[in-house]
C-alpha cells in the first residue's frame, strides 16, 4: 500500500474514479482526515456526498447508526465514516454492503492515520527497520500513538516515551512490547531523549487531563519543543505530529529541516488515494 | 441437623458446583425462566470443594455443549452430568468457550454495542488465572470482574 501511494505522490492527479460516489460520513468535527479524504477523491475524478457533522443529517432525529448506513448505502460505492463511538465502524462493515473506511472510532482506532504515518517515516528515513522513534506527550490516551507503535512493533525498531508519569504509555503496550521483545525506555524530559531518535513523534497534551492546572504549568516546558531542543538531534531526525498542534511545537520549529508535520499531513492525500483505489480493485 | 428430599431425576441434567451468588445468573443464560419441565434450584449448600454452592436440577433437558459452556463465565468450576433412566450417564467440568456471542454486556460505555441494537461478540482472550475477553466492536479487554451478563 505505501508503494502504491508513493506512484499516487508522483502522479496524484490520475482520474479513475469518475464513475464512483463516494460517502463521507462525519459524526464528529476534523478538518485534516475529512479534508484530506475528500481531496483525494477529488484529485482522482470522484464525486463525494455527505455531512460534517451529525447535527445536519437524521442522526439528529434519532436515526440510528445501522438505518443510516443502511440508507447510504444504497447511494454509494464506498463509505468513509468517523463516529466518536468504539466500534462503530467495525458495526458499519458489517451493516453494509459497499467498503467502509474507519476514519476514526472513538478512541478505538485511526488506521489510515497510522499508515500515513508509516508512510511518512520510510518517506524520511528510507525504511522502517531499525529505527529509535521517539513518542512524546499525552501517550495514554492517544490513539495515534496506540495504533503506530502496533504498527512499527514488526520493524525491530525501539521505542522512548516521554510523558508526565500519570499520561504514561498503558501497561498493555508494554506488555505487548516485552512479547513482542521490543525494546523501550521511559523518559520525563524531551531533552532526555531528543538526541538519540530518528523520529519524534510529538503529541498534545490537553490541559484539561491535569486536574490542577498550576501542575501542567510546571511540566509544559517538558513537553514544548523548541527550536533549543533540536540542537542535539540526529542529522536525519524528523519531528511528526499528527495535528492539530496547540502549544506542544513552538513556531520556531516550523522553519527547522526538523519538521516535517505539514508534510506528514499532504502525505495523508497519497496514502488515502491508496487506500481507496486498492479496495475498489483498481490498483 | 434436618435434610431436604429434592426427588432424584429420572431424566435429565444436573449443573453442581455453581457459586450460590451466581445461580440466578446461571437460570437467566439458560433460559430456564421460560422452561416448561420441573427445574429444582438450590442454594447454599455445603460444599467441601466451594464451600457454598448451588446446584440446578433439570428434568428432560440435555444441553448441548455450547449452551452449557455459556455458564463457565459465571460458574467455571461447574460440573454437569446426564441422567437417564435414573443413572449417571456422563459427568463433565464446563469450559471456557473460544467466544461468547449474545450473553454479556460491554463494560466500555463508548462501544457501539451499548448504544446501538446488537448482539455483543467477545473473543476469550486468556482462560488461565483471571478470564480476560475482548470486545469485537470497540477491542477493549474486559476483565472477569467487569462482566455483566445480559
Amino acid at each position: 500500500m505505501l508503494d502504491v501511494a508513493q506512484e499516487f505522490e508522483k502522479n496524484p492527479r490520475q482520474k479513475i474514479l469518475n464513475d464512483y460516489v463516494f460517502a463521507s460520513l462525519f459524526f464528529e468535527p476534523s478538518t485534516r482526515t475529512r479534508l484530506s479524504f475528500e481531496s483525494a477523491i477529488s484529485m482522482l475524478g470522484g464525486r463525494i456526498i455527505g455531512f460534517t457533522d451529525a447535527g445536519s443529517s437524521s442522526v439528529s432525529k434519532g436515526e440510528s447508526l445501522r438505518d443510516t448506513i443502511k440508507t447510504v448505502n444504497n447511494y454509494v460505492d464506498l463509505i468513509i465514516m468517523r463516529h466518536p463511538l468504539d466500534g462503530s465502524a467495525r458495526f458499519a462493515s458489517e451493516v453494509a454492503t459497499v467498503p467502509i473506511i474507519n476514519a476514526g472510532d472513538g478512541s478505538n482506532q485511526h488506521p489510515t492515520q497510522t499508515l500515513l504515518d508509516l508512510y511518512t517515516i520510510r518517506q524520511t528515513q528510507n525504511t522502517l527497520e531499525k529505527l529509535k522513534i521517539g513518542f512524546v506527550g499525552d501517550l495514554k490516551y492517544g490513539r495515534t500513538v496506540h495504533s503506530l507503535l502496533l504498527a512499527l512493533s514488526g520493524f525491530n525498531c525501539e521505542f522512548h516515551f516521554v510523558s508526565p508519569r500519570f499520561l504514561a504509555i498503558p501497561q498493555q503496550y508494554k506488555s505487548h512490547l516485552d512479547v513482542k521483545g521490543v525494546k523501550y525506555s521511559e523518559f520525563l524530559s524531551i531533552s532526555d531523549s531528543v538526541q538519540e531518535v530518528d523520529i519524534l513523534y510529538m503529541t498534545r497534551i490537553q490541559r484539561e487531563r491535569f486536574s490542577d492546572p498550576s501542575e501542567y504549568e510546571k511540566v509544559k516546558n517538558s513537553y514544548e519543543l523548541s527550536k533549543n531542543d533540536l540542537e542535539k538531534a540526529k542529522k536525519n531526525m524528523k519531528v511528526l505530529h499528527p495535528l492539530p498542534r496547540v502549544n506542544e511545537i513552538r513556531i520556531e520549529v516550523d522553519n527547522t529541516d526538523k519538521a516535517y508535520y505539514f508534510e506528514q499531513a499532504l502525505n495523508g492525500v497519497y496514502v488515502r488515494q491508496a487506500i481507496i483505489s486498492m479496495i475498489l480493485g483498481l490498483k | 441437623m434436618k435434610e431436604l428430599i429434592v426427588s432424584a431425576l429420572d431424566q435429565g441434567t444436573v449443573i453442581n458446583h455453581i457459586p450460590s451468588k451466581s445461580v440466578w445468573e446461571v437460570v437467566k443464560i439458560l433460559g430456564l425462566e421460560h422452561f416448561d419441565h420441573a427445574v429444582f434450584i438450590g442454594m447454599n449448600l455445603y460444599s467441601e470443594k466451594l464451600g457454598n454452592k448451588g446446584i440446578i436440577k433439570v428434568r428432560n433437558k440435555f444441553f448441548k455443549a455450547a449452551e452449557i459452556n455459556k455458564i463457565s463465565l459465571v460458574a467455571p468450576q461447574a460440573t454437569l452430568t446426564i441422567i437417564e433412566d435414573y443413572n449417571v450417564k456422563s459427568k463433565t467440568i464446563v469450559k471456557v468457550p473460544d467466544k461468547i456471542i449474545g450473553i454479556v454486556q460491554c463494560p466500555n460505555a463508548k462501544c457501539i454495542t451499548n448504544h446501538e441494537k446488537i448482539e455483543t461478540r467477545f473473543d476469550v482472550v486468556s482462560k488461565k488465572g483471571q478470564l480476560q475477553l475482548k470486545c469485537h466492536y470497540c477491542e477493549k479487554v474486559a476483565e472477569k470482574d467487569e462482566i455483566k451478563v445480559l
